[in-house]
This record gives C-alpha cells, sequence and structure tokens, in this order.
C-alpha cells in the first residue's frame, strides 16, 4: 500500500479551490500567467499558493524573484511565502541542477511533493504546469479531482491545434474547465474566440504581446504594474476567480 | 521533520485500507534506503499518532531496502553507498527521491539516465489485526 495517496487529501482539506493552468503547448505564457494569477489573488485578498508542476523547467520562483527561497521543514514542507504567494517547487530542492525524470518518476516526483507540503488553508492553489499532455496532467486529473484547467493558448494555429487536443483529453477526464485566455495577441485576430465556441469552452479574453515583461521578471511588484496584469486582472475578474 | 508527515500517510492509510475492523496488531513497512529516514523518529511519529486511533496497540515492524541503479546507457548497476551525496543533495533526496536524478550519476559511463531498480519510498507491505 503506498500511504502517499492516503495523505494527500488531508494536505488538500483546506484548500477551497484548485486551478491548473495548461496549454499542451510551450512558449504560450503558462508560468507567467499562473504566477501573475497567484500575485494578482494574493493582491485581491485571497490565499493563495502556487504549485511549480513543470519539474523540467521551474520557472515560477525565478519569474516571483524566490531563486533564494526555500520550503520550512516542519512535519513535511511547508512553501515559503513569495510576495503573498505561497510557493512550492521542485526547484527549491534541486538547486539549478537538471531533474531528469522519465514517466513513472515524474508521477512519483509528483505524488511525493503533494504528499508532503503543507499549504495550510488557501482560498486558492494555482497549478503551473508544463507542456504535453503526460503525466503531470493526467495525474493531476486522477487525484486533484476537484482540479478545474484554465487554458492559454497564443492565436498561433500551432498552439490551438494543441491547445484542442487538450480541450478533448480534459473533458474524457471531466476535468471542468474555467475557460480560455488568448495571449501573446498582437493585432486583430479573432481565430482564438471562435475556437473556444467550438470547443465549448468559455474565451476569457486576450492578452497583449508585452515587450516590458522581460524586464519585470523576478519583480512581483513591477509584474503587477504591467499592461499584462491589468488586462489578466480583468479576465480573471470575468471569469470569476478573482474577487 | 519528514518522519512526521511519513507516519501520518502511514496511519491513514493503514485506517483506510482496514476501515471499521478492529484493532490493528502490526504494521510491516519497507522503507527504501535512498529515502534515508529516520526510523527511531518514524517509530516515535507513528506511536504518537496512532494514539486514540485504532493502531494505538499496533506494533510497527521495518525493513529497509537497499538501494540500487542501473544505468540505462550502459547497464552498469550500483548502490547506494558508491555514490556520494553531499548533506543538502542528501536532505533534497530525502524529501523527494527521485531527485536523486539530479546529483548522482552512473559511476561507469557518467549518464543521469538511470533506473532506481530498489530502495525508494515508503510502503505497508502487510497489516496484521487483532483476532476478535
Amino acid at each position: 500500500m503506498d500511504p502517499r495517496l492516503s495523505v494527500i487529501g488531508e494536505r488538500l482539506e483546506e484548500v477551497a479551490r484548485i486551478i491548473v493552468v495548461c496549454s499542451g503547448k510551450g512558449g504560450v505564457g503558462k508560468s507567467l500567467i499562473a504566477s501573475l494569477t497567484s500575485l494578482l489573488s494574493s493582491r485581491s485578498g485571497l490565499r493563495v499558493g502556487l504549485l511549480d508542476l513543470d519539474f523540467h523547467g521551474p520557472s515560477c520562483h525565478i519569474i516571483l524573484g524566490a531563486r533564494k527561497a526555500s520550503p520550512l521543514e516542519d512535519r513535511g514542507l511547508v512553501p515559503p511565502t513569495v510576495a503573498g504567494v505561497r510557493l512550492m517547487s521542485l526547484a527549491f530542492l534541486a538547486g539549478d541542477k537538471p531533474i531528469p525524470l522519465r514517466g513513472a518518476d515524474v508521477t512519483n516526483a509528483l505524488l511525493e511533493l503533494l504528499a508532503i507540503t503543507r499549504w495550510g488553508r488557501l482560498d486558492l492553489l494555482i497549478v503551473d504546469s508544463p507542456p504535453g499532455m503526460g503525466e503531470e496532467i493526467l495525474d493531476v486529473a486522477r487525484i486533484l479531482r476537484r482540479a478545474e484547467a484554465l487554458l492559454v493558448t497564443t492565436p498561433s494555429p500551432l498552439s490551438l491545434s494543441t491547445v484542442s487536443r487538450l480541450v478533448q483529453l480534459l473533458k474524457s477526464l471531466r476535468t471542468p474547465i474555467v475557460g480560455v485566455l488568448e495571449n501573446m495577441r498582437r493585432e486583430e485576430e479573432g481565430e482564438v474566440a471562435r475556437e473556444a465556441r467550438r470547443w465549448g469552452v468559455r474565451y476569457l479574453g486576450w492578452l497583449p504581446y508585452d515587450p516590458e515583461i522581460e524586464a519585470a521578471i523576478g519583480d512581483p511588484a513591477r509584474l503587477l504594474s504591467t499592461q499584462l496584469a491589468r488586462r489578466l486582472g480583468e479576465a480573471l475578474r470575468e471569469a470569476g476567480i478573482l474577487r | 521533520m519528514h518522519e512526521w508527515a511519513l507516519a501520518e500517510a502511514i496511519i491513514r492509510c493503514v485506517e483506510d485500507a482496514t476501515g471499521g475492523k478492529g484493532g490493528v496488531e502490526e504494521v510491516y513497512i519497507v522503507v527504501g534506503e535512498l529515502q534515508s529516514i529516520d526510523l527511531e523518529v518514524l517509530r516515535w511519529a507513528l506511536g504518537e499518532l496512532s494514539r486514540g486511533t485504532r493502531l494505538e496497540q499496533a506494533t510497527f515492524r521495518f525493513e529497509v531496502e537497499r538501494a540500487e541503479f542501473a544505468c540505462r546507457n550502459c547497464g552498469k548497476r550500483w548502490s547506494l553507498s558508491d555514490a556520494s551525496l553531499g548533506e543538502e543533495e542528501r536532505e533534497a533526496v530525502h524529501f523527494v527521491p527521485e531527485l536523486v536524478h539530479s546529483f548522482v550519476k552512473c559511476p561507469a559511463c557518467g549518464s543521469p539516465d538511470f533506473e532506481v531498480v530498489k530502495g525508494r519510498g515508503v510502503w505497508v507491505k502487510y497489516v496484521r489485526l487483532r483476532e476478535g
């Protein structure tokens, strides 16, 4: 018997809502949107946690400027609070070393992390997922059954094609979809809204390509003052995620 | 102190698996060497956490399974004692055993692509219930 499965529910019992930011495609801004969503949620008065499940390329700790943070050992691991966000990442344990995990190892690392992390009381837990539709997505749907998906796509047909597959997968897994965010939009386009209607998924609006965002990485206050954060805040309020 | 979190998981797991079936006499736990568990601390935590539960009178027995690795690249097999881990690395592996892939490489070819054949994690091998 694997004891981890028995305790994960207990670790998350004081977490009111779990939202997984996912896309299937890499490079569409998932980690940035997950991190910004956490910062905006905290600023709006929510108790929020952020779990970085992109084991091969963790970046939420970099976005939030938390490279030197580390969890506290107290009957498990208590995530450090960064700019009001309780952040957990394998990067806190692996440092800058590569984390070369194969399929079953990914599942084991995910189970371990969920079993040892003490989130405490949260209104919202944001989960940043890696590209692909492998273990992280399948395991989250299997283990965190009440998790909802927040989809991110760019207007590119390459991204839309993958997100379309992800929508089908999530529907098969009976994972509720909060909606889809269109990121990095450069000009007037309507393809994502049309596709969202075709998928039967709520279109939450578009976010601009923001050339200033790179310079704000690592600085939560500056991130919150970007055009991207303002637009994302509006979309999240519309979606009922933010107060 | 990871042992406390593990003890919580073990107690919950045994209670879930034996729900409504009376007192528990013995719990046999296999501990992978990779996780560097302090068995005395784990035993103490199990004792504390089992108070007031059906495991209160239970004996906790442990078996440590030695860690063994097999390189997927060259086939070399080796053990944890052949690997040199610093204190921080050992601590990271203690919490998430899969992180051994970040810190250990095959001693023959240097590849980090190896399988943990044995000795990861903690699991309950069997539970014996009190008769009557």
